[in-house]
């Protein structure tokens, strides 16, 4: 493959293509769709965590006007197949997930009927008049209670709370940790969130009984994925289905699945005859979207005095909640498969146990796995160096493999692409002014305030992946198509939903044919005008669906070469091409444009001998290895020791996502990214009481990042291209996620060093940073007396 | 029973006869057609229902339809004038300050209100008027970029509003 | 998200609309700005049978001085408090609290009489309202009544209104500028996890200090105000004081504070707020 040289778009921070749709209330959510005739469905779900379904009374919904009907798990399991996971550990214990409870609840939001309606408000209406009888039992909330002897069981057909168990290792642990000055120990808490689109999700479902083909409007990130699983689920063929995701508020891991709400209307849009639309509330949707996170390890790292890191343990619990959705045993393994960071580790051991709960399932939530590795690592970098007195920066360069190292192969069995960690950590303390940080921080603490400055040097994995390690496929396709007219349609397996490749994708497309962008429509999120895809998360659209677009194009370029020299009356291989024209090598006088060229491949009166016509190619990139993005983040906090309230003072971020084909969106990435993990370090969790009441089911106590909380950024950025596509980009859309976790954590717990803090588990709520400081300033002041006496 | 509604919506009188229980952002999306008005929650905190009523920005979710009746109401769908974009809408295309867009209208509506009265608000400023709209997607600091941008683009003479 | 039906009335005058809160009783709620009542509907946690919607009666939003003393109407919006000119002469600690509430769209729909009927524990209103010794006039089927505003709120989402009473107007006193409102934000809703108020009488010596969101019902920090009562409002005063906010105080715990750091917290913002309002005298 040859390398793509950019002549104009690649690079450029483009204004988007899709905004002005957009921000002129122009754009179709699914929400806005109306079909004639459409019903409209609600669903009804359990209040308990756990109980027994004695009886369900639907009569009375059923016979209020405007109701089409009521359904039950026992009307409609049976029709609508078990919701699917992907993951195949050997000793997996997987509940039959039904679309509707079928005499016992497990969670709260459990789905138990649903309603089919004229209208959503008679839909709602209906859900009130639903009579069940529930006969509550023993929950368990909490993964490590649910691995005690005594505990409830969410499933007590299994006979215990685990679901699987999963080991990584790999090199000496045991020899390694004999030979270590110190072993550093710290249990590792990453709470757990709720990923809160701001759209909620939904779908709307409909029927063409003649054809027998059915299409689904639905707010995911995977409608080819959808294509792939729903059969199996709903009984219509593939080739009978058409998934359609028009525009998506937003994702973050959340629509990466397939959900039994989709499911359902696409089965009663068929038993009812007409097309049926739901529409997630947002109660529901932190009821019974998936969670994210929920993990504990108890982790220890083995270290020389020199600072040299040797080996990682781990023995991680993974709270799955109470049953699996597509992905959801397959996360937590991701955090074994990258707990050796950037660092030269030689020996891994990373024991994974999934336990059940009473709670709603957890799966990808934007960094999916990795966030938790880099924050256990992170932490235990600087906690190594501040027990060693090293120089966390030091720390960290000290073990850095060189960039003449890769690929780098990982203790965890991975070959990272390509890397300079040295030159963004460098460019990183550049950026932040580091040394006169350093003096703020001194000056700081001198006048007593609490302020601290902490790092974190990240890698990820990206632009998922090679097949041989997804579960279906982990390629991506993409298809060019010159038109008659000379006007390019591609088109993307992949399924943007803000991350905006309708414009990045015409960049690489436009710089390439020499075409202008205005020239250029890029369809997505139809799989009947993307015949193939694997859509969007992992950070791999632009990696992978971009490199599949650039291989179409070049499919292009080689056959209207073939055509523009039988038209000048010069063999192919005397053509050349640039800026969208092809002319006989030294006569560029004469030269044909697409338009014309475009012309005769459709027209096709003067085509070659064997030539087909049109001008189309298609392609699927099947990438040989992932790639590793990478960056520093350093970040000085300060915290107000009355309050515990926590200020960002500074943040510094350098990102190595390889080049970039849009800076601006690149940026807007990367900061949409920090601030999730902004919101994950000091104030977002999802808490469920100890009976899996679920006690943060509204915004009105999921604390998220507001506009206030954001502190301005310094963001820079290096370039390491990846071996691994002829673009050499690496993805970023979870890069701000994975690197600022660790960074603001640690800036927190160095800020509060100086009282002898030496850990406190996320999120860093005033209220916990407050009793650390107001216990050790107690023990502080109890030793002060005897020690001036 | 259901009551007779007029609503001024972009400058056109929409009548519609509704169950009071019909909130104003259901009027807008459901018997107005116009749909980029959005629900994001469903207790008054996400803002991306976000219109103007009688020129303030107020969350549509949060008003009856019978309380709007005789009201003025601009949507997102009315912001642009003869084909050209509301400086604010130029200001969050040039800073990149949406990504799924979900959120957008609510944010743009928030922020055109808060220029009318302050023409020069400070990064902070701007975070106080958007306190009431959430978004998941940029982390904000671009729609503060974007605001700032409007502002300028707003001071210049002959820009309209 | 969608609330139970409801009949719809619209009095045009206060009259009709006691009239019509006698006659429907219970089974009815009055709706002002709506931003307390509406997210209740939404999420049926509320189901009137009757909605009584007071947004149409004529001059129930105003904010004018009378008799030496500053009248609210009860349907004044939080931000028409926010930008009274008079207020901020008069009255600033109305405009100060009002920048506290919700957002600028709650602001510009909700009411500061709908706020204080709600009782919400967590509101910002009750301090301010409690710090100034402002009045509460009622208007019921027996004519109107005023409220001393320390018994106006009685518990969680109650308030000494009769079911038939109708709230008016708010009366508040002119003061100096040395008041001041400290707030801890809970950051997911807006509400007062700790919020006091305070108003300094730098003539009389004395301070008076409301604080919301702390227990079940806002209250008067009586124990900080006898403390400083003739006592010159230094450092040392104010801390000794301020560290009575909580002092005989159930106060609340959940998930966004302990009982413990809420009543850390009374005190501190009282401290703070003492002092901002002090150094403002």
């Amino acid at each position: 493959m040859k390398s793509a040289k950019s002549n104009g778009y690649i690079g450029q921070a483009i204004k988007r293509v899709e905004d002005p749709r957009l921000m002129q209330g122009r754009a179709t959510f699914v929400d806005d769709l109306r079909l004639p005739g459409m019903l409209h469905a609600a669903v009804l779900r359990s209040p308990h965590a756990h109980a027994t379904i004695l009886g369900l009374k639907t009569e009375a919904a059923k016979a209020l006007p405007g109701v089409t009907d009521v359904f039950t798990g026992a009307e409609i399991n049976q029709a609508c197949g078990l919701v699917p996971c992907s993951a195949s550990m050997p000793d997996l214990k997987a509940p039959k997930h039904t679309v509707l409870a079928g005499d016992r609840v497990y969670f709260v939001g459990h789905p138990v009927a649903i309603v089919v309606a004229a209208s959503p408000s008679i839909a709602r209406d209906a859900l009130d008049l639903i009579e069940v009888d529930y006969d509550p039992l023993p929950a368990v909330a909490n993964p490590e209670k649910a691995l005690e002897k005594e505990s409830p069981l969410t499933h007590p057909d299994h006979g215990t709370n685990v679901a699987f168990t999963w080991l990584l290792a790999n090199g000496d642990v045991d020899g390694l940790f004999a030979q270590a000055d110190r072993v550093i120990k710290q249990r590792i808490v990453h709470q757990r969130l709720t990923p809160m689109a701001i759209e909620p999700r939904g779908c709307v479902a409909s029927f063409h009984a003649g054809e027998g083909s059915l299409t689904l409007w639905t707010s995911t990130q995977i409608p080819h994925l959808v294509r792939t699983l729903l059969p199996g689920m709903i009984g219509v063929a593939e080739n009978k289905l058409r998934i359609v995701t028009p525009e998506v508020g937003g994702g973050f891991g959340s629509k990466l699945n397939l959900y039994v709400e989709e499911a359902m209307c696409s089965h009663l849009a068929m038993r009812l005859g007409a097309p049926v639309k739901w529409i997630e509330g947002r109660r529901e949707n932190a009821m019974a979207t998936i969670h994210g996170r929920d993990q504990i390890g108890e982790y220890e790292l083995a270290v020389k005095n020199d600072g040299t890191v040797l080996a990682i343990k781990a023995r991680t619990i993974a709270d799955l909640g109470s049953y699996l959705q597509l992905l959801t045993p397959t996360i937590p393994t991701l955090t074994g498969l990258m707990i050796s960071g950037c660092y030269k580790l030689k020996a891994v051991r990373f024991e994974l146990t999934g336990v059940y709960t009473n709670k709603m399932a957890t799966d990808a939530y934007r960094g999916a796995g990795r966030p938790e590795a880099t924050y256990a690592l992170e932490r235990l970098m600087d906690l190594a160096a501040a027990e060693l007195g090293l120089d966390p920066v030091k720390m960290r360069l000290k073990n850095f493999p060189k960039p003449g190292e890769f690929p780098f192969h990982t203790v965890t069995g991975l070959a990272y692409d390509s890397g300079n960690y040295q030159r963004a950590l460098k460019k990183a303390q550049d950026l932040a002014s580091w040394d006169a940080l350093l003096e703020q921080r001194d000056a700081a603490r001198q006048a007593g305030r609490l302020f601290g400055i902490g790092l974190s040097t990240y890698v990820e994995i990206c632009g998922l992946g090679p097949s041989k390690i997804m579960a279906a496929g982990g390629w991506e396709w993409g298809c060019v198509r010159i038109e008659i007219s000379g006007k390019v349609t591609a088109i993307t397996g992949t399924t943007p939903h803000g991350q905006g490749q309708e414009t990045s994708f015409a960049q690489i497309v436009g710089d390439r044919l020499g075409v202008p962008m205005d020239d250029i429509v890029v369809l997505r999120g139809d799989t009947a005008s993307a015949h193939f895809g694997r859509d969007t998360y992992g950070s791999r659209a632009t990696v992978l669906g971009g490199t599949a677009l650039l291989m179409s194009v070049d499919k292009i370029i080689a056959k209207a070469k073939i055509l523009a020299g039988a038209l000048l009356g010069a063999s192919a291989k005397k053509i050349d091409f640039r800026g969208g024209k092809f002319w006989v090598k030294g006569k560029p006088k004469n030269a044909l444009d697409w338009k014309r060229l475009a012309q005769e491949a459709y027209v096709a009166k003067n085509l070659p001998a064997n030539f087909e016509p049109g001008l189309e190619a298609s392609s699927f990139f099947e990438p040989k290895n992932c790639t590793y993005p990478f960056g520093t983040h350093i970040v000085a906090a300060e915290v107000e020791r009355e309050t515990g309230d926590v200020t960002i003072v500074k943040y510094v971020a350098v990102d190595d996502c390889g080049p970039q084909v849009n800076p601006l969106l690149v940026e807007g990435q990367l900061q949409g990214g920090i601030a999730h993990s902004l919101g994950q370090v000091l104030f977002e969790r999802t808490v469920y009481d100890g009976d899996g009441q679920l006690l943060t089911g509204e915004f009105t106590d999921y604390s998220m990042p507001r506009a206030r909380d954001i502190p301005e950024y310094v963001i820079g950025s290096t370039v390491t291209p990846s071996p691994s596509n002829p673009l050499g980009i690496k993805g970023v859309g979870e890069a701000g996620t994975i690197g600022a976790n660790p960074a603001i954590a640690n800036a927190v717990m160095d800020a509060l060093a100086p009282l002898g803090i030496r850990h406190v588990d996320l999120p860093l709520l005033p209220e916990k940073l407050w009793r650390a400081i107001e216990e050790k300033t107690a023990e502080l002041r109890k030793k002060k007396p005897r020690s001036q006496s | 029973m259901k009551t007779s509604v007029n609503i001024r919506v972009n400058g056109t009188l929409r009548t519609h006869d509704v169950e009071p229980r019909v909130l104003l952002v259901h009027f807008l999306r459901d018997l107005c057609g116009l749909t980029g008005t959005h629900v994001g929650c469903e207790t008054t905190l996400c803002g991306a229902c976000t219109v103007l009523l009688n020129g303030q920005a107020v969350k549509a979710c949060t008003i009856l339809a019978v309380q709007a009746d005789g009201g003025e109401v601009t949507t997102i769908e009315g912001l642009a004038s003869n084909g050209r974009l509301h400086p604010v809408q130029e200001a969050f295309w040039e800073c990149h300050g949406l990504q799924c867009g979900f959120c957008t209208p609510g944010m743009i509506l928030a922020s055109v209100e808060l220029l009318q009265h302050n023409p020069q608000p400070s990064r902070e400023e701007i975070a106080h008027a958007i306190d009431g709209n959430l978004c998941r997607c940029t982390g904000y600091s671009h729609i503060i970029d974007a605001v700032q941008c409007a502002a300028k683009k707003m001071a210049q003479p002959g820009e309209a509003k | 998200m969608i609330p139970a039906a409801f009949d719809y009335l619209r009095p045009q005058t206060l009259e009709e609309a006691v009239n019509l809160l006698v006659q429907h009783g219970e089974t009815a709620k009055l709706l002002a700005g709506g931003h307390s009542l509406i997210p209740a509907l939404k999420l049926r946690l509320a189901q009137p049978k009757t909605v009584i919607d007071i947004g149409r009666i004529a001059d129930l939003s105003y904010i004018r001085e009378e008799d030496g003393r500053i009248a609210v109407g009860a349907m004044t919006t939080h931000r028409a408090i926010e930008a009274s000119a008079l207020l901020e002469e008069k009255c600033p600690l109305l405009p100060e609290v009002a920048r506290h509430v919700g957002d600028v769209q709650v602001r510009n729909r909700g009411t500061l009489g709908g706020s204080l009927v709600h009782a919400d524990p967590a509101a910002d209103w009750p301090a301010a309202i409690l710090a100034l010794n402002a009045e509460v006039v009622t208007v019921g089927p027996k004519g109107p009544r005023v409220i001393a505003a320390k018994i106006f709120f009685i518990d969680l989402f109650q308030t000494a209104l009769r079911p038939d009473e109708i709230l008016r107007e708010i009366r508040v006193p002119v003061t100096a500028k040395s008041v001041a409102y400290v707030k801890t934000v809970q950051r997911a809703s807006g509400f007062a996890i700790a919020g006091v108020a305070v108003v300094v009488k730098a003539a009389a010596k004395t301070v008076s200090v409301g604080i919301t969101g702390v227990a079940a019902k806002a209250y008067r920090a009586t124990a900080v105000e006898t403390k400083l009562a003739g006592q010159p409002l230094s450092a040392e005063n104010i801390a000794a004081a301020a560290a009575r906010a909580a002092n005989r105080i159930e106060p609340l715990g959940d998930i966004h504070a302990s009982a413990e750091y809420r009543a850390h917290l009374a005190r501190l913002n009282t401290r703070r707020a003492l002092g901002v309002a002090a150094s403002r005298a």
